[in-house]
């Protein structure tokens, strides 16, 4: 028995430590942006949440990172992917909008005692849902993934617009009116062009509507006539020539409206829209049985008050 | 809330219960689904009273696995056999922390043939719909909805939104219903919806701990001039911003109007002419 037992011990803490310590792979998608993509996947103990994109600007003195993942063992192999690039302090978690695959890994930076940056909703946001969105993911996650989250609240908020300084690197932050979330911000590098959209940009992935799908057009507009060069969506590749990247999306979320209104004008109910609302899009994109349901649910019960 | 009589006193009681269960509420929506709930409900709120299964009076459909857990679509279709009229149907869903969702009050003239709403499911559970008819006999039927957490779910997408538009109404004539006898005065469709969180009181605020109030629709009622057509007593399993929609023979006053009432004792009423359909 004792010659099975110490194996089989240093094989569990061979794997831990490779949980613990899996740096993310990350792609430099323009000088100083690295960016990580995650996985087309429902949160899951595999993945580790892993199902969002993350990633980080490199400036003279400090670092941004931007989302950071959906459990503390992706912030942690984000954290790794930043130190092997650069020893810069990390001076800001950003966080694009408040779902758990772009929040759940904060804990991973408490060490580095960063500003965590969000839109002026996202502590109210966060509070109304952080409960239930542990609840959810326990049982998707696993009991040891999710005991390592915590719900980190921003102390730097932004309502309208703000500018961060990284060193010769200036971040333009936006919060914008409801449109995936009531909290979505977005992160424009002036050096090179780059948007981070969060999840106000999907690409390959079903966009999710959690906010308002009217709201979310109107926002589209102004977003494609932001002057960048290439963005990187919330999901999607890691990055995408802009503003070619937000067509796709466009197409999605107005046939979900044109659909559904038929639908209302005709009578029907929202039953039938969760069945029959956007399926033309079907093979355009990923994960689309998964989430067109739900989202045609929320944008029936909002286009029913026209 | 006062306690009234019979099934107000069991709505009381299931509320009293909800209060303890509340603060353990995300605990109590993980655990195993054990004993079967439906029989001590039928004795807390039917008082034991025997009913039949029959779905040739009373018919549910509802999702086998609901695709968001807040907003269930449900609807109740309902034929009474000759002579007889369906005077109340309660809308139970067994493994919610508090079971009854609704009890429909039907106009004495209304002839409401269905009834569609969306309601918050907190785990696997049978929803059960008893139809109580006129000789007081009681008929029932069920399904069984796949979702978990409804309950517990926040609340709006858009909290700002929401407090701005709090009790606002729309009142939808959809027409009348297609294939009907020429002699009689076709049976219409309308549905009712309002802005309200209808807060559960089992959210919980992250940052406080505290939970967030409940503040729900207790009562809504649905009038044509000075007769009703459909009252609701409703709990916390109806979802966030209540939504009827009905069948029903209308009268001839020349208004509809609904009244309803929220547990912060907070009045909502509006008025809207009744509309002359085409063909």
């Amino acid at each position: 028995m004792r010659a099975t037992f110490v194996p089989a011990t240093l094989l569990w803490l061979v794997v831990a430590y490779s949980v613990a310590w899996a740096q993310l792979a990350v792609e430099e998608v323009a000088d100083g942006i690295y960016v990580h993509a995650g996985r087309h996947e429902l949160m899951s103990r595999d993945n580790r949440g892993d199902i969002a994109n993350v990633g980080f600007v490199v400036g003279r003195e400090a670092i941004a990172v931007v989302d950071t993942g959906g459990s503390v063992a992706v912030g942690r192999g984000l954290l790794a992917a930043v130190r092997s690039v650069t020893d810069l302090p990390v001076r800001y978690v950003i966080n694009t909008h408040m779902h758990p695959d772009h929040v759940f890994g904060n804990a991973a930076f408490i060490a580095e005692e960063p500003h965590v940056v969000g839109h002026a909703k996202l502590p109210r946001a966060l509070a109304a849902r952080g409960t239930h969105y542990l609840a959810a993911n326990r049982d998707l996650l696993g009991e040891e993934l999710i005991a390592e989250v915590e719900i980190i609240v921003p102390d730097t908020l932004v309502e309208g617009t703000r500018t961060i300084d990284l060193g010769g690197r200036v971040l333009q932050l936006k919060a914008w009116p409801t449109a995936h979330t009531d909290n979505d911000l977005t992160i424009f590098d002036e050096k090179t062009a780059t948007l981070f959209a969060g999840d106000l940009v999907f690409l390959g992935h079903v966009p999710v509507i959690d906010g308002s799908l009217l709201g979310w057009q109107k926002v589209m507009a102004e977003l494609s006539a932001i002057p960048a060069v290439r963005v990187v969506p919330g999901h999607g590749p890691a990055t995408a020539p802009w503003p070619q990247a937000i067509v796709a999306q466009q197409v999605y979320l107005e046939r979900l409206t044109g659909d559904i209104r038929d639908i209302i004008h005709r009578g029907g109910t929202i039953s039938e829209a969760a069945e029959q609302a956007g399926r033309s899009e079907r093979d355009q994109w990923e994960l689309f049985d998964e989430f067109n349901a739900r989202s045609a649910t929320a944008a029936f019960s909002e286009l029913e008050w026209e | 809330m006062t306690a009234r009589g019979g099934k107000h006193r069991a709505l009381a009681s299931v509320m009293a219960l909800v209060v303890s269960v509340g603060l353990t509420g995300v605990a109590l929506a993980q655990s195993p689904a054990k004993e079967d709930p439906w029989p001590g409900l039928v004795v807390d709120v039917f008082d034991g009273k025997a009913m039949m299964e029959s779905s040739d009076i009373i018919a549910l459909t509802a999702p086998t696995r609901a695709e968001d857990a807040a907003i269930v679509p449900m609807t109740i279709s309902l034929s009474p056999p000759d002579g007889r009229t369906v005077k109340k149907v309660t809308l139970v869903i067994d493994e919610n922390p508090a079971p009854v969702a609704a009890i429909f009050e039907l106009g004495e003239n209304a002839e409401i043939a269905e009834i569609s709403t969306r309601v918050r499911v907190n785990a696997y559970t049978n929803v059960h719909a008893v139809a109580e008819l006129d000789d007081g006999s009681l008929h029932m039927t069920a399904a069984f909805v796949k979702a978990s957490g409804g309950c517990s779910a926040p609340a709006t997408k858009d909290a700002d939104e929401a407090l701005a538009n709090l009790g606002k109404m729309k009142f939808r004539q959809l027409g009348q219903k297609q294939d009907q006898p020429a002699n009689m005065t076709p049976l219409r469709e309308a549905q009712l919806l309002m802005r309200h969180p209808n807060n559960s009181g089992l959210q919980m605020d992250q940052l406080t701990r505290l939970y967030i109030p409940p503040r729900f629709i207790q009562d809504l009622k649905i009038m044509q001039g000075d007769e009703m057509i459909l009252r609701v007593e409703g709990g916390i399993s109806i979802s966030e911003d209540p939504n009827f929609r009905f069948t029903f023979r209308p009268g001839d006053a020349k208004t509809f109007r609904v009244e309803a009432v929220d547990t912060d004792n907070a009045k909502f009423t509006a008025e809207w002419p009744v509309e002359e359909t085409g063909s």
